[in-house]
């Protein structure tokens, strides 16, 4: 068997395909289910419900997505340039990290300057923390995904760390959790008395931004190069070491936003299940959404709909929510076949 | 000094040793499949699915070592999986990789909640027991540690020689390792790439499943979630370490075994002054410098993370 690139590539086969690795993982799912001992249609439905069905369950999808727009941005921009950041759970905890040592009254201002400060601050942490691997693999060649993988370990034990000391707080009977954000610092929710904040409005931002700098600008452009062919690129005197280490800074800081939004907007103080993996979940978002910013957007909430419509299903039957994450696994596997798919034709030779 | 003391102890060595055995059961599968020239990282997940299926088989009441096949065969599966979508339809080394581990490590767990519904804590079974080699394992300081260590210790010893042996002396062991610098050549002996790769990567996944069972089989006795912890990234870096070669790859994985313990045991002596994050925190800082410091003299498998196209240039 081979592959051939198609010549032509028709609307109804580029929407067929990801239609069909949708289709795909829900036959692997139903089967999971089953053997769980219930009913495929009646779990779905609870999902779906869970997910979509109220105006309490749309807030939750939307308050979940929000973290994973972040991550999901952020691994979506350094994908495209072949650089391979695996590491947006520690730039995640990185920005929650800097969002409580500057956020719990460290700087005594007014929200409309607090804000401001607090986001570049993090942005800034973050993308220092991803320039590490990017210098790495331009000056020693030393594979960043080893790197960001292995850093993940070294930033959630340093957090843990912090938790049990500098960052402690003195009032919360002994739990390894921060202080608490200043009111000045907090993002505002959206709705009174709703979950859903701020740091949704600014993830549709970065989305923007993000889309903005992909397709419109220079830096898109040498990325997608560099990203497509790194010796074409450097020949068509295209910067790639300098557009790696831009890609870096912008793909951490973008990660790190997520730590901001989920301790300002959400959670208020830092704890060590802050992400229940975030940053590994940005990936599955980024390769559904094709590595589109405006993509990523859709992809998380979609993600975001099946983890909170699980949950609340499982708490009605007996299938563990842990199917959320299967289905999510299978979704990024099936979807990156489906694309391969609609660009070759098998040929069975 | 007393820093210095804990490298005389014998019990520090049987640990590194103990420590040593997961990683290179996975080492050696990594390498396999690197050398073929497709990455792995996959890794991590088929490690939880072997721990969880090596312990779960042995746990319904089969056998140790039927245990230890089972889950050889789990992460065979997993490798056939990673191979058949990386190999034959080319697609990214690393996002496949990744979706394998993410897939793995769920449906572990939803298997885990589904075969164990009412369990609180993680039912223990009886796992290999030590076996002592007689006289050799008398020998002071390294008898005990590599010569009174449970069947699996020996098998992962053993099976480093069996790979090397492999690898360097047998035809199928010269077309992976040409399968992984120029598949082409191998393509125009007759031989199919796709095959070897896929073989390679199954037989790779399988040793990397043993790997995870060893934790729950032999180092400890009963699954738990998220205990590979990390250990298959580092065995990543640890076939870079040892320039994709077995032995050499053996003795980074024992190095690093070794600064493992020695940790563990510098945290009793030291902890009241540095917090304990800082040492849990040195095995991945260790492999990261390592990494660097072989970075410029790594030579890579040439084919390695490039998909092969019959007939393509």
């Amino acid at each position: 068997m081979r592959l051939e690139p198609r010549e032509t590539q028709s609307a109804a086969m580029t929407l067929a395909y990801p239609v069909g690795a949708i289709a795909t993982t829900l036959v692997i799912a139903s089967i999971l289910v089953m053997l769980a001992g219930a009913s495929p249609f009646n779990v779905f439905w609870l999902v779906l419900k869970g997910a979509a069905g109220s105006q309490f369950a749309l807030i939750e999808t939307l308050t979940r997505a929000t973290p994973l727009i972040f991550t999901g941005l952020a691994v979506a921009v350094a994908f495209r340039a072949r650089l391979w950041n695996i590491g947006a759970e520690a730039q995640l905890y990185i920005g929650a990290v800097i969002t409580v040592v500057l956020g719990t009254g460290a700087l005594p201002l007014p929200s409309a300057i607090l804000i401001p400060v607090l986001t570049a601050s993090v942005l800034l942490g973050g993308a220092l923390v991803l320039l590490g691997p990017a210098f790495l693999k331009i000056q020693f060649g030393v594979d960043e995904v080893v790197t960001t993988l292995l850093l993940n370990f070294i930033v959630l034990l340093f957090v843990s760390m912090l938790l049990e000391g500098a960052l402690k707080d003195p009032m919360g009977l002994g739990w390894p959790q921060s202080k608490r954000v200043i009111a000045e610092a907090q993002l505002p929710r959206l709705i009174q008395g709703k979950r859903l904040h701020f740091g949704f409005i600014l993830a549709l931002a970065s989305a923007m931004i993000t889309w903005f700098i992909m397709k419109k600008s220079t830096l898109g452009y040498e990325m997608r190069a560099v990203g497509h062919n790194p010796q074409a690129a450097a020949f068509a005197g295209i910067p790639v070491n300098r557009v790696l280490i831009k890609t870096a800074l912008l793909s951490g800081g973008l990660a790190s936003l997520a730590g901001y939004s989920e301790v300002a907007g959400l959670k208020g103080n830092l704890t060590l299940d802050l992400s229940p993996g975030y940053g590994y979940t940005g990936i599955v978002v980024a390769m559904l959404a094709m590595l589109n910013p405006a993509g990523v957007v859709a992809a998380a909430i979609f993600v975001a709909g099946i983890f909170v419509g699980a949950d609340a299903m499982s708490r009605a039957t007996n299938v563990p929510s842990y199917i959320a994450e299967v289905m999510v696994a299978t979704a990024l596997l099936t979807m990156v076949t489906a694309i391969m798919l609609s660009r070759y034709r098998i040929k069975w030779r | 000094m007393e820093a210095f003391e804990i490298l005389l102890n014998a019990s520090f060595w049987v640990a590194a040793i103990r420590i040593a055995s997961p990683l290179i059961f996975a080492t050696m599968g990594e390498l396999i499949s690197e050398r073929a020239g497709v990455l792995n990282l996959g890794i991590e997940g088929i490690m939880t699915v072997g721990a969880f299926v090596g312990w779960f088989t042995v746990y319904a009441g089969g056998g140790l070592w039927f245990g230890v096949c089972a889950a050889a065969l789990a992460g065979a599966a997993f490798g056939l999986l990673h191979g058949f979508l990386t190999v034959p339809l080319g697609l990214s080394q690393h996002v496949t990789g990744i979706g394998i581990t993410l897939l793995a490590t769920s449906l572990t767990y939803f298997s885990y909640r589904l075969l164990l519904p009412e369990v609180t804590s993680p039912p223990k079974i009886e796992a290999f027991a030590p076996f002592a080699i007689p006289v050799l394992s008398d020998i002071p300081l390294i008898g005990p540690a590599l010569f009174a260590q449970t069947p699996l210790t020996y098998l992962a010893f053993i099976t480093v020689g069996i790979v090397a042996w492999g690898l360097y002396r047998t035809p199928a062991g010269l077309a992976v390792r040409v399968v992984g610098e120029n598949p082409a050549a191998v393509e125009a002996q007759g031989i199919s790439v796709t095959l070897i790769r896929m073989a390679a990567v199954a037989t790779g996944s399988a040793l990397m499943a043993i790997g995870g069972a060893f934790l729950t089989m032999s180092a400890f006795n009963s699954f738990f979630f998220e205990m590979i912890n990390g250990r298959g990234w580092i065995c990543i870096a640890l076939v870079v370490f040892g320039s994709w070669r077995p032995g050499k790859a053996l003795l980074g994985a024992i190095l690093f075994a070794a600064f493992d313990a020695y940790q563990i045991r510098l945290q009793q002596v030291a902890g009241d002054l540095v917090p304990y994050q800082v040492f849990l925190m040195l095995p991945y800082i260790l492999s990261i410098l390592a990494l660097i410091a072989v970075a410029r003299r790594a030579t890579y498998p040439k084919a390695l993370m490039i998909p092969y196209q019959k007939g393509e240039r």
